[in-house]
């Protein structure tokens, strides 16, 4: 108890010297803020990424591909087979007894993005007229959905932001046709919103394809046996050589690569920065333990432990260290969060446009980092300041 | 010169301060050294472009075909001195896709169009008699343990051979590499027969995915390009050429802009270092402030006090950043392993190096500046009263 009360009581004094020491204090928290509001901002990005593809698609729809094929790009489905697959009795149907699917083809195009005039590789959607009913989660927030038949295009939400000249009423031209914008969708944030989409006969032969790339469709039974059924009788069937996946597992699949690739980025220039921290911060706190030399000493002469002054060393650099963090995650989330960026998708070659997202788990993270660089750079002067010898302590007066 | 010990025994005067704070600048100049290694291997593409090559790429989109048939037209356009062409593969290996980019090329057309690339010659006539051979990249080669005459099954993720199968398999008869460090990573490919590759396919017979342009005058470029699109104009694959380079720097701008990604990241780095560094050096000049008052009165000039203390915080700043960019270069190379030969592999470069020593220098004004202003307008009776 006596033990507690000296720690209690060191702690109290510490800590009401910091205004004194405000410089040095500062520079804990100003070094540990840089480390953790870099590590919180590139791993939004790669947050927001895997987010944007991770929502993509909802468990009880199904993608076939040609068999052996990753992505929508390498695949290549003939009409003889596409139009085999909707009539299934796996598919699920509307009110009106149509099957839910929809044979899709994706090219590119290339568009610049706001302001710069060099190509982009934007995905451009072919999709039949299921494809609404099928991802019911779309909506149309400006002007209507195209027309069949004509050269109509409508825009996901992030492409008409991120790219050039995709506004309702606007015109686009590919190749030799012109197509109309006569719509905004958004489907809530997903991979789709960095699409194009239009009729799939008017894609075709506007870009002069024969076949289709994918058939996206709904299961009549969207539970692991239901999936599992109709995977097998697509096996089963001669007709058929297609790789059939869930739609949040290729979509999932498809983010790997990239945001991989940002989380090395990320926790590399992090762990470097975090060293630079803790020496920052044991220099610092090494400069605190010097400045209060006497003070320690006299307590310890008055009759103090050893261990309540590491401890009171110990949560000051804690405490530094968590203002540090905490300041470092608010400006991350401040200055990154929301913030819009389309990059290449190494998996699809093509653009995907999402938001970086500092979420609760990252801000955690920060706090953790910050926490670790705050007791590595505090314990080596809390021993030190612990072990000086009293008298010798004294004898700086 | 003569003052170096006197800066020295100042600057270590404190050892465990000074040695901490040297640490962490050359962590700071490590990562700099890491980072702009990573922007330099961005934009290599565009810096080991050839100015005598032309790209020709369908016109609307990079991955649509062009008919093989372009390459004789192409070959009589004034200015073009020789031609190769080259289609994507699709290569899937070991189930990983995209392992590695697989080109069908013509083997003599294209290995005299890329003279960069070094390859022994028996193994380039290897290549062009084997029908099914291929040759691959000496980092790949040495990644995946292949031996040279072995067979290499690699699957296509595009293309299916005539019976429907995706897989493929081709003889490794070479072994491409680079004498040139910065441009061996762009040896990490595999080229197999266009020939070959084109016969046993199933669709897409006698098209080929872009053309490559050898002129004989740079300067040229834009009109020999023009001359090339119009050749094709209206028809069902018209075409879109441009230097190598701006197709390069094209490429990079998709990914979108890594160089401020880094430079925002370096600014952080930076930011938090000067705090650091400066609140060292300040809280050093102020424990020696007697000291200075001191060199003053044995005569010590204000300029000479000042010079001195403001030569202490480059002195620290050009070690700590010197320490910082050797450890990048020496660490580099362990990492370029480390990765597999995965991504292409990173180097410091000698603009690095001017780089970081500008930027040491300019720390160092701006950490220094304010105690050796201190140090300047020391006052000395005053600076000794107050001990």
């Amino acid at each position: 108890m006596r033990w507690l009360n000296q720690a209690v009581a060191i702690t109290v004094i510490t800590l009401r010297t910091i205004p004194q020491r405000l410089g040095t204090s500062l520079v804990v928290v100003i070094g540990i803020a840089g480390v953790v509001g870099v590590l919180v901002s590139v791993l939004a990005m790669s947050e927001g990424f895997r987010h944007t593809l991770a929502s993509t698609g909802r468990y009880d729809r199904v993608i076939l591909l040609r068999a052996g094929s990753d992505s929508e790009m390498s695949s290549g489905l003939g009409r003889d087979q596409t139009t085999l697959i909707a009539p299934l009795p796996g598919v699920a149907r509307d009110a009106d007894g149509s099957p839910l699917a929809s044979a899709e083809l994706l090219v590119m195009v290339d568009l610049p993005r706001q302001g710069q005039t060099d190509p982009n590789n934007v995905p451009f959607r072919g999709v039949q007229p299921a494809a609404f009913a099928i991802r019911d989660e779309l909506r149309i927030v400006a002007g209507r959905r195209f027309a069949r038949g004509v050269r109509e295009v409508i825009v996901g939400e992030k492409a008409s932001q991120e790219f050039a000249r995709l506004t309702v009423g606007s015109t686009i031209g590919f190749r030799d046709s012109a197509w109309t914008v006569v719509g905004i969708f958004e489907t809530g944030g997903d991979v789709h919103e960095s699409e194009i989409w239009a009729d799939a006969e008017v894609t075709m032969s506007a870009f002069r394809r024969v076949g289709y790339q994918s058939v996206t469709a709904r299961l009549a039974d969207g539970s692991d046996t239901g999936f599992t059924a109709f995977k097998d009788s697509l096996s089963r069937d001669p007709r058929f050589s297609l790789s059939v996946l869930r739609e949040p597992e290729y979509y999932a699949r498809q983010a790997k690569v990239l945001s991989d690739l940002i989380n090395v980025l990320g926790y590399t220039v992090a762990a470097f920065m975090a060293i630079g921290a803790i020496f920052g911060a044991l220099n610092c706190m090494y400069s605190a333990v010097a400045s209060r030399q006497v003070e320690i000493a006299t307590l310890r002469a008055l009759g103090f432990d050893g261990t309540p002054v590491v401890l009171a060393v110990m949560i000051e650099a804690l405490l530094l260290a968590l203002v540090g963090g905490a300041v470092g995650g608010a400006l991350a989330y401040l200055y990154c969060d929301g913030t819009s960026l389309s990059t290449l998708n190494f998996n699809t070659f093509s653009q995907v446009a999402f938001d970086f997202r500092v979420t609760p788990g990252l801000l955690l993270q920060g706090l953790w980092w910050s926490l670790s660089i705050g007791a590595v750079g505090g314990l080596l002067p809390a021993i030190q300041a612990a072990r000086l010898p009293v008298t010798v302590a004294l004898r700086t007066l | 010169m003569r003052y170096l010990p006197l800066l020295w025994a100042g600057l270590f005067r404190k050892k465990t301060r000074t040695i901490l704070t040297l640490l962490s600048v050359g962590v700071a100049f490590l990562l700099f050294g890491l980072l702009h290694a990573v922007t330099v291997a961005f934009e290599s593409g565009a810096d080991s472009a050839d100015a005598k090559r032309l790209l020709t790429t369908a016109r609307y989109s990079i991955i649509e075909l062009l008919p093989i048939a372009y390459l004789r037209r192409i070959e009589q356009v004034p200015g073009v001195i020789g031609v190769a062409y080259a289609e994507w593969f699709g290569a899937k290996y070991q189930n990983e896709s995209n392992a590695f980019p697989v080109f069908a090329v013509d083997p003599r057309r294209y290995l005299d169009m890329y003279p960069e690339f070094t390859i022994p010659h028996e193994q380039r006539e290897a290549l062009v008699k084997t029908r099914t051979g291929a040759v691959a990249g000496t980092r790949l080669i040495q990644r995946y343990g292949w031996k040279l005459g072995q067979k290499v099954p690699i699957s296509s993720e595009i293309h299916p051979k005539a019976d429907g199968s995706m897989g493929w398999e081709f003889d490794l008869v070479g072994t491409l590499d680079a004498d040139d460090p910065t441009v061996r990573g762009n040896t990490d490919i595999v080229l197999i027969n266009a020939a070959y590759f084109d016969e046993a396919r199933q669709a897409n017979k006698g098209r080929t995915g872009w053309y490559i342009e050898r002129i004989a005058d740079p300067a040229q470029a834009k009109a020999i390009s023009a001359a090339i699109d119009a050749l094709f104009m209206n028809s069902p694959d018209e075409t879109k050429t441009q230097p190598e380079k701006e197709f390069a720097i094209g490429f990079a701008k998709q990914i979108g802009d890594i160089g401020a990604l880094v430079l925002r990241i370096l600014v952080a780095v930076f930011f938090t270092i000067l705090i650091l560094t400066g609140n060292t050096m300040a809280q050093s000049i102020r424990e020696r402030i007697p000291e200075l008052a001191i060199l003053k009165t044995i005569g010590f000039s204000d300029s000479r006090v000042t010079v001195l203390v403001l030569a202490e915080a480059v002195v620290l700043l050009l070690l700590g950043s010197g320490l910082g960019m050797l450890a990048a270069t020496s660490l580099l190379p362990a990492m370029n392993s480390a990765t597999g030969g995965r991504f292409p592999p990173l180097f410091v470069h000698g603009s690095t190096w001017l780089i970081a020593l500008g930027m040491a220098v300019t720390l160092a004004l701006a950490i220094g500046l304010p105690p050796a202003l201190r140090a300047w307008r020391l006052k000395i009776v005053e600076a000794l009263a107050g001990h």
